[in-house]
Protein backbone atom coordinates (compact mmCIF):
# COMPACT_ATOMS: atom_id res chain seq x y z
CA UNK A 1 0.00 0.00 0.00
CA UNK A 2 0.91 3.33 -0.75
CA UNK A 3 2.25 5.29 2.39
CA UNK A 4 1.57 9.14 2.86
CA UNK A 5 3.24 11.36 4.94
CA UNK A 6 0.82 13.84 6.42
CA UNK A 7 2.54 16.85 7.72
CA UNK A 8 0.71 16.42 10.95
CA UNK A 9 0.42 12.55 11.63
CA UNK A 10 3.80 11.43 9.91
CA UNK A 11 3.94 8.06 7.87
CA UNK A 12 -0.22 6.58 6.99
CA UNK A 13 -1.44 4.26 4.48
CA UNK A 14 -3.34 6.09 1.40
CA UNK A 15 -6.20 4.31 2.49
CA UNK A 16 -6.68 7.67 5.10
CA UNK A 17 -6.44 9.73 2.55
CA UNK A 18 -8.50 11.96 -0.17
CA UNK A 19 -7.59 14.22 -3.13
CA UNK A 20 -8.18 17.70 -3.07
CA UNK A 21 -7.13 18.78 -6.71
CA UNK A 22 -4.67 21.01 -8.17
CA UNK A 23 -3.25 23.17 -5.49
CA UNK A 24 -2.65 27.01 -5.24
CA UNK A 25 -5.70 28.02 -7.01
CA UNK A 26 -6.68 31.99 -5.77
CA UNK A 27 -9.83 33.19 -5.32
CA UNK A 28 -10.53 36.62 -7.16
CA UNK A 29 -9.75 39.06 -4.21
CA UNK A 30 -13.02 40.98 -5.34
CA UNK A 31 -15.30 38.55 -6.37
CA UNK A 32 -17.97 41.27 -8.02
CA UNK A 33 -15.56 42.41 -10.02
CA UNK A 34 -14.01 39.44 -11.40
CA UNK A 35 -15.09 38.85 -15.21
CA UNK A 36 -16.80 35.39 -16.50
CA UNK A 37 -13.25 34.63 -17.92
CA UNK A 38 -11.87 34.97 -14.81
CA UNK A 39 -14.54 33.00 -12.62
CA UNK A 40 -14.13 29.84 -15.30
CA UNK A 41 -10.46 30.06 -15.00
CA UNK A 42 -11.05 29.78 -11.53
CA UNK A 43 -13.77 27.48 -11.28
CA UNK A 44 -13.31 25.37 -14.19
CA UNK A 45 -10.02 25.49 -15.60
CA UNK A 46 -7.27 22.65 -13.89
CA UNK A 47 -3.68 22.06 -15.30
CA UNK A 48 -2.74 18.61 -16.40
CA UNK A 49 0.52 17.98 -15.70
CA UNK A 50 2.60 15.42 -16.78
CA UNK A 51 5.55 15.16 -14.20
CA UNK A 52 5.45 17.04 -10.76
CA UNK A 53 2.33 18.79 -9.56
CA UNK A 54 1.25 20.27 -6.54
CA UNK A 55 -2.08 19.48 -5.05
CA UNK A 56 -4.45 19.53 -2.64
CA UNK A 57 -4.61 16.70 -0.19
CA UNK A 58 -6.67 15.80 3.01
CA UNK A 59 -5.88 13.12 5.72
CA UNK A 60 -10.08 12.71 5.50
CA UNK A 61 -9.64 9.39 8.02
CA UNK A 62 -6.87 10.61 10.31
CA UNK A 63 -6.61 14.23 11.49
CA UNK A 64 -8.98 15.65 8.89
CA UNK A 65 -6.53 18.68 7.71
CA UNK A 66 -6.06 19.79 4.59
CA UNK A 67 -2.03 20.13 3.09
CA UNK A 68 0.06 20.35 0.18
CA UNK A 69 1.48 17.84 -1.74
CA UNK A 70 4.13 17.68 -4.46
CA UNK A 71 3.06 14.91 -6.63
CA UNK A 72 4.99 12.77 -9.81
CA UNK A 73 1.62 12.29 -11.87
CA UNK A 74 4.01 9.77 -14.00
CA UNK A 75 5.09 7.69 -10.76
CA UNK A 76 2.66 8.17 -8.31
CA UNK A 77 5.12 9.15 -5.73
CA UNK A 78 4.96 12.06 -3.36
CA UNK A 79 7.65 14.27 -3.70
CA UNK A 80 7.47 16.07 -0.63
CA UNK A 81 4.12 16.89 1.85
CA UNK A 82 4.12 20.18 3.11
CA UNK A 83 1.44 22.12 5.80
CA UNK A 84 -1.29 23.96 4.03
CA UNK A 85 0.13 27.96 4.34
CA UNK A 86 3.90 27.09 3.83
CA UNK A 87 5.21 27.78 0.76
CA UNK A 88 6.46 24.48 -0.55
CA UNK A 89 10.15 23.36 -0.38
CA UNK A 90 12.41 23.90 -3.27
CA UNK A 91 12.62 20.76 -5.47
CA UNK A 92 15.84 19.90 -7.66
CA UNK A 93 15.43 20.49 -11.54
CA UNK A 94 11.92 20.14 -11.49
CA UNK A 95 9.38 20.41 -14.25
CA UNK A 96 6.81 23.43 -14.46
CA UNK A 97 4.90 23.33 -10.75
CA UNK B 1 -28.40 -39.15 -3.85
CA UNK B 2 -27.70 -41.43 -1.24
CA UNK B 3 -28.93 -42.08 2.24
CA UNK B 4 -25.87 -39.99 3.50
CA UNK B 5 -26.51 -39.04 6.62
CA UNK B 6 -26.05 -34.83 6.73
CA UNK B 7 -23.56 -34.19 9.02
CA UNK B 8 -24.48 -31.66 11.43
CA UNK B 9 -22.25 -28.99 13.79
CA UNK B 10 -23.06 -27.80 16.80
CA UNK B 11 -22.50 -23.53 16.72
CA UNK B 12 -18.78 -23.61 17.74
CA UNK B 13 -18.64 -21.25 20.84
CA UNK B 14 -16.60 -18.12 20.27
CA UNK B 15 -14.21 -16.77 23.23
CA UNK B 16 -15.67 -13.08 23.45
CA UNK B 17 -13.50 -12.26 26.44
CA UNK B 18 -11.34 -9.96 24.14
CA UNK B 19 -14.39 -7.79 23.84
CA UNK B 20 -15.98 -5.03 26.34
CA UNK B 21 -18.63 -2.69 26.18
CA UNK B 22 -18.08 0.24 28.80
CA UNK B 23 -20.66 1.82 30.25
CA UNK B 24 -22.52 5.44 28.72
CA UNK B 25 -19.94 7.83 28.45
CA UNK B 26 -19.72 11.62 27.78
CA UNK B 27 -17.74 12.65 24.54
CA UNK B 28 -17.10 16.60 23.86
CA UNK B 29 -15.67 17.54 20.78
CA UNK B 30 -13.22 20.86 21.43
CA UNK B 31 -11.99 22.90 18.97
CA UNK B 32 -10.01 25.78 19.12
CA UNK B 33 -6.84 27.84 18.89
CA UNK B 34 -3.36 27.41 20.99
CA UNK B 35 -4.87 30.31 23.55
CA UNK B 36 -8.44 28.22 23.86
CA UNK B 37 -6.83 24.98 23.97
CA UNK B 38 -4.38 26.19 26.75
CA UNK B 39 -7.95 27.12 29.10
CA UNK B 40 -9.51 24.01 28.08
CA UNK B 41 -7.15 22.26 29.52
CA UNK B 42 -7.75 24.44 32.74
CA UNK B 43 -11.76 23.82 32.47
CA UNK B 44 -11.67 20.16 31.41
CA UNK B 45 -8.57 19.52 34.33
CA UNK B 46 -6.40 17.61 31.51
CA UNK B 47 -3.85 19.55 29.38
CA UNK B 48 -4.17 18.70 26.19
CA UNK B 49 -2.08 17.01 24.32
CA UNK B 50 -0.20 19.04 21.29
CA UNK B 51 1.44 16.40 20.27
CA UNK B 52 -0.24 14.30 17.04
CA UNK B 53 -1.89 11.54 17.89
CA UNK B 54 -1.86 11.59 21.87
CA UNK B 55 -3.93 11.31 24.64
CA UNK B 56 -3.85 12.36 27.92
CA UNK B 57 -5.30 11.32 31.20
CA UNK B 58 -6.11 12.55 34.74
CA UNK B 59 -8.54 10.61 37.08
CA UNK B 60 -11.57 9.60 34.90
CA UNK B 61 -10.91 12.34 32.27
CA UNK B 62 -9.06 11.86 29.01
CA UNK B 63 -8.09 14.07 26.48
CA UNK B 64 -7.79 12.15 22.95
CA UNK B 65 -5.49 14.64 19.82
CA UNK B 66 -7.64 14.26 16.67
CA UNK B 67 -6.31 17.06 14.77
CA UNK B 68 -3.61 20.28 15.47
CA UNK B 69 -7.55 22.19 17.00
CA UNK B 70 -9.33 19.06 17.44
CA UNK B 71 -9.74 16.72 20.23
CA UNK B 72 -12.22 14.48 21.93
CA UNK B 73 -13.36 14.83 25.65
CA UNK B 74 -14.05 11.71 27.16
CA UNK B 75 -15.46 11.67 30.72
CA UNK B 76 -18.32 9.90 32.95
CA UNK B 77 -21.51 11.10 32.14
CA UNK B 78 -22.41 12.16 35.55
CA UNK B 79 -19.99 14.57 34.66
CA UNK B 80 -20.89 15.62 31.47
CA UNK B 81 -23.22 19.19 32.44
CA UNK B 82 -20.82 20.13 34.98
CA UNK B 83 -18.10 19.89 32.28
CA UNK B 84 -20.05 22.25 29.81
CA UNK B 85 -20.70 24.63 32.21
CA UNK B 86 -17.17 24.94 33.39
CA UNK B 87 -16.39 25.46 29.57
CA UNK B 88 -18.77 28.35 29.36
CA UNK B 89 -18.00 30.08 32.51
CA UNK B 90 -13.89 29.52 31.49
CA UNK B 91 -13.93 29.74 27.85
CA UNK B 92 -16.02 33.07 26.97
CA UNK B 93 -13.07 35.36 26.06
CA UNK B 94 -11.97 32.37 23.41
CA UNK B 95 -13.78 31.70 20.08
CA UNK B 96 -14.02 27.77 20.23
CA UNK B 97 -16.44 25.47 19.76
CA UNK B 98 -17.77 22.18 21.93
CA UNK B 99 -20.12 19.89 21.15
CA UNK B 100 -21.68 17.07 22.56
CA UNK B 101 -21.12 14.23 20.76
CA UNK B 102 -21.98 11.47 23.76
CA UNK B 103 -24.62 9.72 21.61
CA UNK B 104 -23.00 9.88 18.09
CA UNK B 105 -20.84 7.28 19.19
CA UNK B 106 -20.27 4.59 21.17
CA UNK B 107 -17.19 2.69 22.91
CA UNK B 108 -15.31 -0.68 22.31
CA UNK B 109 -12.15 -2.18 24.60
CA UNK B 110 -10.38 -4.85 22.52
CA UNK B 111 -8.52 -6.43 24.96
CA UNK B 112 -5.65 -9.75 25.67
CA UNK B 113 -3.14 -11.39 23.94
CA UNK B 114 -4.51 -11.08 20.83
CA UNK B 115 -6.17 -7.63 20.16
CA UNK B 116 -3.30 -6.23 18.02
CA UNK B 117 -4.14 -9.19 15.76
CA UNK B 118 -7.83 -8.95 16.02
CA UNK B 119 -7.73 -4.69 15.37
CA UNK B 120 -5.29 -5.81 12.50
CA UNK B 121 -7.86 -8.07 10.39
CA UNK B 122 -9.18 -4.82 9.30
CA UNK B 123 -7.03 -1.58 10.40
CA UNK B 124 -4.28 -0.62 7.84
CA UNK B 125 -2.09 0.93 10.41
CA UNK B 126 1.05 -0.95 11.99
CA UNK B 127 0.21 -1.45 15.58
CA UNK B 128 3.29 -2.40 16.54
CA UNK B 129 4.05 -1.33 19.97
CA UNK B 130 7.22 0.64 18.61
CA UNK B 131 5.07 2.80 16.07
CA UNK B 132 2.19 2.56 18.27
CA UNK B 133 2.84 3.04 21.42
CA UNK B 134 0.61 3.26 24.82
CA UNK B 135 -1.14 6.36 24.72
CA UNK B 136 -0.91 6.86 21.02
CA UNK B 137 -5.00 7.37 19.56
CA UNK B 138 -6.06 8.43 16.20
CA UNK B 139 -8.51 8.33 13.67
CA UNK B 140 -8.35 5.85 11.00
CA UNK B 141 -10.33 2.73 9.39
CA UNK B 142 -11.09 -0.48 10.30
CA UNK B 143 -12.39 -2.21 7.20
CA UNK B 144 -15.27 0.83 5.66
CA UNK B 145 -15.96 2.51 9.01
CA UNK B 146 -14.09 5.29 10.46
CA UNK B 147 -13.14 4.53 13.95
CA UNK B 148 -11.08 6.31 16.46
CA UNK B 149 -8.68 4.10 18.26
CA UNK B 150 -6.36 4.64 21.55
CA UNK B 151 -4.27 2.01 22.81
CA UNK B 152 -4.78 2.61 26.51
CA UNK B 153 -2.26 -0.42 27.47
CA UNK B 154 0.29 -3.08 25.77
CA UNK B 155 -2.49 -5.07 25.16
CA UNK B 156 -5.65 -2.93 25.65
CA UNK B 157 -7.45 -0.97 22.82
CA UNK B 158 -10.38 2.00 23.08
CA UNK B 159 -12.19 1.94 19.88
CA UNK B 160 -14.71 4.68 19.09
CA UNK B 161 -17.49 3.73 16.96
CA UNK B 162 -19.99 5.71 15.38
CA UNK B 163 -23.25 4.17 16.40
CA UNK B 164 -24.90 3.16 13.46
CA UNK B 165 -21.19 0.88 12.27
CA UNK B 166 -21.34 -0.52 15.54
CA UNK B 167 -22.75 -4.03 14.33
CA UNK B 168 -20.22 -3.99 11.39
CA UNK B 169 -17.25 -3.63 13.56
CA UNK B 170 -18.52 -5.88 15.97
CA UNK B 171 -19.56 -8.20 13.68
CA UNK B 172 -15.79 -8.11 11.76
CA UNK B 173 -14.28 -8.70 14.71
CA UNK B 174 -15.97 -11.50 16.02
CA UNK B 175 -15.88 -13.52 12.99
CA UNK B 176 -12.27 -12.93 13.25
CA UNK B 177 -12.28 -14.16 16.58
CA UNK B 178 -13.45 -17.24 15.04
CA UNK B 179 -10.17 -18.16 13.54
CA UNK B 180 -8.59 -17.89 17.45
CA UNK B 181 -7.22 -21.02 18.72
CA UNK B 182 -9.81 -22.44 21.27
ZN1 LIG C 1 -2.98 13.73 9.57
Amino acid sequence: MLIIHCPYCGDRPELEFSHGGQAQVVRPADPSKATDAEWTQFLYLRKNTRGLFAERWRHLRGCGRFFNAIRDTTTDQFVVTYRAGEQPPAIGSGGAL
Amino acid sequence: MGNHAVKTTAPVAVDMSWLETPASTARLSFRGNAAAIAAASTAFGVPLPTEACRAATVGTRSALWLGPDEYLLIAPESERLAIIQGFVRDLAAHPHSLVDVSHRQNALIVKGPHAVWLLESGCPLDLDLSRFPVGMCTRTLFEKSEITLWRTGTDTFHLEVWRSFMEYVTALLTETAHELPA
